[in-house]
């Protein structure tokens, strides 16, 4: 890595009409980073994952990941480079079995023509196996995904993204709708995909208790703009934050 | 019995009931090849409305193509007969792929209702320029070169070849269904954002879904060509108000999706409407008109549509999860 940074997000604003989604948002992270994402509903989260990941055009600033502009690719290109999202409202394959979800979801960066006809070797078949009982949904393998609990499909789409193989992961509310007993048990996954799978996270996240657990630094957005950077504790008693929060803005 | 020799045993029965057949019936023989036909027509138009969820209503246009290419090819290369048509077939089974990859670039972009609307001009508009170039006959049509056997040896020709044409598409499916392509298709019509956002690569897919399609479609085109002995610019090749129209009821009658339903689904159609021909003269279409809204009304999911969510086992769908939970995995 040349500078040490694998995301670089450079005052990128995005605009929906009048609405600005995002004003001049600078972020960054670093490799095997855990970065958490913060703010009230409608601060502009989601808008600024959809602006890094290219699901849609943004107006002004500039995105680079491993040192690569990414600014002007598409979706696909990006996922390719080894940049992956999940989806607040959580998106998986219904109508194929949990294992083929698994099967569809390994890297595409090499894919050839020739391997559009091919089969599915069986190692791929072994690493699906390994991540399914890594999120715990081994016992349903054989199952439709659409048969999954919400909590399920969720925990499915965590593996989806860990069969993809990438660099960062950008995780929207990953633990939204999932049974607290089972929170825990999430955090843990999501720490040992960091550490053991060296893949860098940054995470959307409401439950407050999860974010301060979970990342290593914080970033707090407010209507469209950022309202404030640094450790957990910093950020749990920044003024502004707790005020944004608590809608005295 | 092991489960791959059980699995082939319809294909096995199948297979020697189609040789037999057209010695069987030798009346029907024409009626049989067209039931082969009928079933490629299912088939290719399952890989994109089934497996993929895009429902085509331009397929007939590679159909068209292929029959006139493959007419023109035998008229003008200067070939004798068997040559000739194979260098048809050939060229069938290769121009209706470049459209399909070049129309796929600009069609395949849209969506859902959109993608459908689409594709519903391409077999209007060819029709239309087909009965208007004079190259290839304009509005009378074409003839296609006499077959040199004695006569009826023709009817059985074009028969084998059909079922020929058939059962290669239907393997050919099978092989690409049951590896990444199959897998990729159905990723696309689950939640093609999804798909992209996992890195796929879409229009790659998309493109080569209907160029299959395309590729098959063009052959048979090239053979029914043949069999029939005349094209019409919009009654035979680009007949989409009847075979256009038949390839999507006969998929979703089957059951779209499944590599069985449209072959189940061509089958029943094809006898259903050549019985209604046969003894319901002149109400034909009505009853036709019928069996169309029976089917979509109470089969939506089509015959093994039906039957797989009626008994999921049967055709491994696991419901439960499995039984490992129990020592702890």
């Amino acid at each position: 890595m040349s500078d040490q940074t694998m995301l670089v997000v450079d005052n990128v604003s995005k605009r929906f009409g009048g609405v600005v989604a995002n004003a001049d948002i600078s972020i960054q992270v670093k490799p095997g980073e855990i970065v958490g994402l913060i703010g009230p509903n409608g601060s502009g989260k989601t808008t600024l994952f959809n602006s890094i990941v290219g699901f849609h055009p943004i107006d002004s600033g500039s995105i680079q990941f491993l040192g690569e502009d990414i600014s002007r690719l598409r979706v696909p290109q990006i996922a390719r480079r080894g940049m992956l999202r999940t989806f607040q409202q959580t998106r998986v394959y219904d109508g194929i079995s949990c294992m083929n979800n698994m099967r569809i979801s390994v890297p595409h960066r090499a894919a050839r023509m020739r391997d559009m006809f091919a089969h599915v070797p069986p190692e791929i078949d072994e690493r699906a196996e390994e991540l399914l009982e890594f999120v715990g949904l081994f016992s349903k393998r054989h199952l439709l995904a659409g048969d999954l609990s919400f909590g399920q499909q969720k925990l499915l789409e965590f593996a989806m993204a860990l069969m993809n193989g990438p660099k960062m992961l950008l995780l929207d509310e990953p633990t939204a709708g999932i049974n607290p007993t089972l929170i825990n048990g999430l955090i843990d996954r999501l720490r040992r995909a960091n550490a053991d799978m060296g893949i860098t996270l940054l995470v959307i996240e409401h439950n407050m208790r999860v974010v301060m657990n979970l990342a290593q630094r914080l970033y707090c957005l407010a209507h469209g703009e950022m309202l404030a950077e640094g450790a957990p504790e910093q950020i749990q008693n920044d003024e502004r934050v707790i005020a944004a929060y608590l809608g005295a803005h | 019995m092991t489960e791959s020799v059980r699995k082939l045993l319809p294909i096995l029965a199948i297979g020697a009931l189609a040789l037999v057949a057209p010695y069987v019936l030798p009346d029907y023989r024409i009626q049989l090849a067209l039931l082969w036909i009928m079933i490629l027509f299912a088939l290719t138009w399952d890989i994109m409305g089934g497996q993929m969820g895009y429902n085509s209503f331009g397929n007939i246009l590679f159909f068209g193509l292929g029959m006139y290419v493959c007419a023109v090819v035998q008229r003008d290369a200067g070939l004798s007969y068997y040559p000739g048509l194979f260098a048809g077939l050939a060229a069938a089974a290769v121009l209706p792929v470049v459209v399909a990859a070049v129309l796929g670039s600009g069609l395949l972009g849209l969506r859902g209702h959109y993608f459908a609307i689409g594709t519903l001009g391409l077999g209007i508009a060819a029709g239309e320029i087909a009965s208007g170039w004079d190259y290839i006959g304009a509005g009378s049509g074409m003839v296609t070169p006499l077959y040199p056997g004695e006569i009826g040896a023709r009817q059985t020709f074009f028969y084998f070849a059909s079922f020929v044409l058939a059962t290669v598409t239907f393997l050919a499916l099978r092989r690409i269904y049951s590896g990444r392509f199959g897998l990729a298709v159905n990723a696309i019509r689950d939640d093609e954002d999804k798909a992209e956002a996992m890195g796929l690569h879409t229009t790659r897919y998309k493109t080569v879904a209907w160029s299959v399609s395309a590729f098959f479609l063009g052959m048979a085109g090239g053979l029914v060509g043949n069999l029939n002995g005349f094209i019409d610019p919009r009654d035979v090749a680009f007949a989409g108000a009847t075979y256009g129209v038949f390839m999507v009821l006969m998929a979703i009658l089957g059951g779209k999706g499944t590599l069985w339903g449209p072959v189940i689904g061509a089958t029943i159609f094809h006898i259903t409407q050549e019985v209604f021909w046969t003894y319901l003269l002149g109400w034909q279409r009505v009853a036709l008109g019928l069996l169309i809204v029976v089917i979509v009304v109470f089969f939506p999911q089509g015959i093994l549509g039906w039957a797989k969510a009626r008994y999921p086992e049967r055709f491994g769908i696991r419901v439960e999860a499995a039984a490992e939970d129990a020592d702890g995995r």
